[in-house]
């Protein structure tokens, strides 16, 4: 029970062009940005719209195959859909809709019901199963939209931003109790949204598209740890530079050249966080071995601390914290010097 | 409202009981009742499935054959009766196949009554319908079709109740336009006591002899409709 | 300059007058028609503003039934020349005109279509089975007309539809609805392009009298009365005639 597809959708001044696999078990976010193509992505999957190339497969049977004229309708795949926002249809009580997809499947009335109490029991909503649509809250909705799609037992489950209408409050108890039944589906699913934290707290495996590309895929610690992107280091909260490293030292453009700890050679990203750089009135003596001179162009809070952003050499964002910021009298315009170890600057090839 | 409170004013109320008691008022108020019924049904069973493939699909010619669909609204309706004997006439387009292999002749049947009122007011129906599709969200028959239901299931368990509202209220302005048909009625079907001659005929032609006669026709058929429509809005468009 | 300005003012005012007196010449006859008289009426319009140069006639036509509502309602007219003496009663009864005066007789045919494909000579032929028949409703003048030579014939006859008026009766011969239709001798002969009018004895049992008067109201008292004592003429009569008219 594999996925293995290539999905390539055409539209006028946009193509989406994603080679995506999941195993049994398995659960992939496609994470990116608005308009990036994700959703395009997950109705190709479900056969909502047809692929202009490529295929999809799921274990082995052919899905859709343009080159081979090709294509199964979407009520004829196995394949569980949570909408963005759910789409439960609204003239149906609760149970009525998690039992639509088993009578569709040709389930007797009653074995269907059976089936959605069931299901209704496990998302802990048996006292709402006869609540209409509108009487649910969000995170019922969100559930009984899981339910839904479990239903007709999936040989995939595909998730459009499942968290993205909740709350903050209700969206972390949602959030776990997805991450249980994602668990315990056996085969693979796929997952789109543009929160970093829904995909690698619920994704086994990252898959970030940008403009219609993969533009870099792996768990969650690789990507945090070395983006490839500028989308992906602002998601992670890492300043990011491409370069061309000779040992540890890495030219990054303009003349400037920044020391690393790890020597490399050829084409490098250097990743740090913002809260390695240091800021100084004047210019540090002694031990940093990176240190410009730099501009401040916006000041904004960042948790406890406060996040500078600055321009010079190298556009960076620092982490300072509020007492060093009234000390050093940071705001825009100010003239500050900017420090970083070599230890907490990260090289690896590009 | 003001020819209404004429009619009213102008009413022979003192001989109302008797003339309504004649077997000529009550057999043109059932054949009104039944026919525009039967025009409604009808125009459901054309006429829904037709604004699905308006709001839904795209064919050629799409906008033109919305456009066809209007038609009957500006067609005088005489002409529309006579339009319906060129085809289903004894020698119309489809009269003389229909007669020669089924049998079957519509001029100067109930049956012609019919659809000469389900012609006329199809485009209500249709236009109701086609825009409460296009205001339902589309994306509910595709969450069908992921969970199983192929087109027909969604239309029937997803789509139909969700434009519920509109599809009654098209239906019931269609049936007030059938129930008020004249022109085509009398063109296409003809007049005849009990077969066809409807409310509105039987007041035409009442008209001719007897004011009175046409006033009480008219107040019967006024007075009927408005307690059906006012009883159906309550039911069906009351709550939505 | 002086003397110039009244002088362009005198030509403004004696142009203004002459209108106006050439529009006081123009009178104008105001004549409600019954339908069925629609081709003869123009002719004899036509023949009458010969006759009285200036006077201009305009003619509304309809059923007669309806005109004697417009007229009892107070419809501005001069003359009303209707299709049945009971439709002229309504409007006489009403005090809205003089004396009528019956200037032609009208009688049913049998319209057939062209060629006459099932071979009707009777009003006997027409109640075979199988026969399709249109008749005027007996609200109507050639419905009560229709009724009047059946029965005197003897014939029991049951129509597929009973029309609003004569032309509707027709038009469904013309079209091919029906084999034959009970019409007015001047429909059929208006419409002998595709249909042929069979004439039986028993008409002459329902005659149709068309009675016309000039109305009490009638803005123009003059010119109705012309135009009534015009109708009389021979020279109306022999248009009325050719249209299939008797005289009475």
């Amino acid at each position: 029970m594999t996925l293995d597809a290539h999905l390539v959708v055409r539209r006028p001044g946009f193509t989406l062009d994603v080679p995506l696999r999941a195993e049994p078990g398995e659960v992939v976010a496609l994470l990116g940005p608005n308009g990036a193509g994700k959703t395009t992505a997950l109705r190709a999957l479900a056969g909502l719209i047809a692929l202009d190339d490529g295929y999809v497969r799921l274990h082995d049977r052919t899905l859709d195959d343009p080159a081979a004229r090709l294509f199964i309708a979407p009520e004829q795949r196995r394949i569980g859909v949570v909408f963005q926002d759910y789409l439960l249809f609204p003239h149906l009580s609760a149970v009525d809709n998690v039992a639509f997809g088993p009578r569709c499947r040709g389930l007797s009335r009653a074995e269907s019901r059976r089936r959605a109490d069931d299901l209704l029991t496990r998302v802990g909503l048996a006292e709402h199963a006869g609540k209409k649509p509108r009487q649910l809250s969000g995170g019922q909705a969100q559930r009984v939209a899981l339910a839904r799609a479990l239903a007709t037992e999936p040989e995939l489950l595909l998730l459009d931003e499942p968290l993205a209408a909740l709350d903050a409050r209700t969206r972390l108890d949602t959030r776990a109790h997805l991450r249980t039944h994602l668990g315990a589906h056996a085969g693979p699913a796929v997952l789109v949204t543009h929160d970093p934290l829904d995909a690698m707290m619920l994704a086994d495996r990252l898959v970030i598209v940008e403009d219609g590309r993969v533009v870099q895929t792996g768990d969650a610690a690789t990507i945090t740890s070395r983006p490839r992107t500028d989308y992906v280091a602002r998601l992670v909260g890492l300043n990011l530079y491409r370069g061309h490293a000779e040992g540890i030292r890495v030219q990054v453009g303009g003349g400037f050249t920044l020391t690393t700890a790890t020597p490399h050679t050829g084409d490098v990203f250097v990743a740090f966080p913002p809260a390695a750089v240091a800021l100084y009135a004047v210019r540090p003596e002694g031990s940093p071995r990176n240190t410009w001179q730099a501009t401040v162009t916006a000041v904004a809070r960042h948790g406890d601390a406060l996040r500078i952003e600055l321009t010079g050499p190298v556009a960076v964002a620092a982490d300072v914290t509020p007492a060093a910021a009234v000390q050093l009298g940071l705001e825009p315009g100010r003239e500050v010097w900017a420090a970083l170890k070599a230890t907490e600057a990260t090289a690896y090839p590009a | 409202m003001l020819p209404l409170a004429g009619l009213l004013i102008r009413a022979p109320w003192s001989t109302l009981p008797q003339r309504l008691t004649e077997p000529g008022v009550l057999a043109a108020l059932r054949l009104s009742l039944l026919t525009a019924t039967l025009a409604t049904a009808l125009c459901l069973l054309a006429g829904v499935p037709l604004a699905w493939l308006l709001a839904r699909t795209t064919f050629p010619g799409r906008r033109l054959v919305r456009a066809l669909v209007t038609v009957p609204l500006v067609l005088p309706p005489v002409v529309g009766g006579v339009a319906l004997l060129l085809v289903f006439g004894r020698r119309g387009l489809l009269g003389g196949w229909l007669d020669a292999t089924l049998g079957v002749t519509l001029p100067f049947t109930t049956a012609g009554v019919v659809l000469a009122e389900a012609f006329v007011a199809m485009p209500f129906l249709v236009i109701s319908v086609e825009g409460a599709l296009r205001a339902a969200d589309a994306r509910y028959e595709e969450a069908a079709a992921t969970l199983g239901a192929g087109r027909w299931t969604a239309f029937r368990r997803v789509t139909l109740p969700l434009i519920a509202p509109g599809v009654a209220a098209g239906a019931v302005l269609c049936w007030a336009r059938a129930l008020g048909e004249f022109g085509a009625t009398i063109t296409f079907a003809g007049n005849f006591p009990g077969r066809t001659q409807t409310m509105p005929l039987a007041v035409y032609l009442a008209l001719e002899q007897d004011l009175d006669a046409a006033i009480v026709l008219s107040l019967v058929l006024l007075a009927v409709s408005v307690l059906i429509l006012a009883g159906l809005r309550d039911r069906w468009l009351g709550t939505s | 300059m002086r003397t110039r300005l009244p002088a362009a003012l005198a030509a403004v005012l004696i142009a203004a007058g002459c209108s106006a007196q050439a529009a006081a010449g123009d009178e104008k006859v105001t004549v409600l028609a019954a339908a069925s008289l629609t081709g003869s009426f123009d002719r004899i319009g036509e023949l009458f503003e010969k006759a009285n140069p200036g006077t201009d006639v305009v003619f509304s036509y309809g059923g007669s039934t309806g005109l004697a509502q417009q007229i009892t309602a107070g419809a501005p007219a001069d003359v009303f020349a209707a299709a049945s003496p009971a439709t002229m009663t309504t409007v006489t009864d009403a005090g809205d005109g003089g004396t009528p005066v019956t200037f032609a007789r009208n009688q049913l045919v049998i319209a057939v279509p062209k060629g006459n494909p099932e071979g009707i000579t009777s009003l006997a032929a027409l109640a075979k089975p199988g026969v399709k028949v249109a008749m005027c409703a007996a609200q109507v003048p050639c419905g009560a007309a229709a009724q009047k030579a059946l029965s005197a014939a003897g014939v029991a006859l049951k129509p597929v539809t009973e029309e609003q008026d004569v032309r509707a009766a027709l038009a469904k011969v013309k079209l091919g609805e029906v084999d034959a239709a009970l019409v007015y001798r001047t429909d059929a002969r208006a419409a002998a392009a595709d249909v042929a009018g069979v004439e039986f004895p028993e008409s002459a049992s329902a005659i149709n009298d068309y009675p016309i008067v000039a109305l009490t109201k009638a803005p123009n008292r003059s010119g109705a009365d012309a135009f009534v004592a015009f109708v009389q003429t021979p020279q109306a009569q022999q248009v009325l005639a050719d249209a299939g008219f008797q005289r009475p």
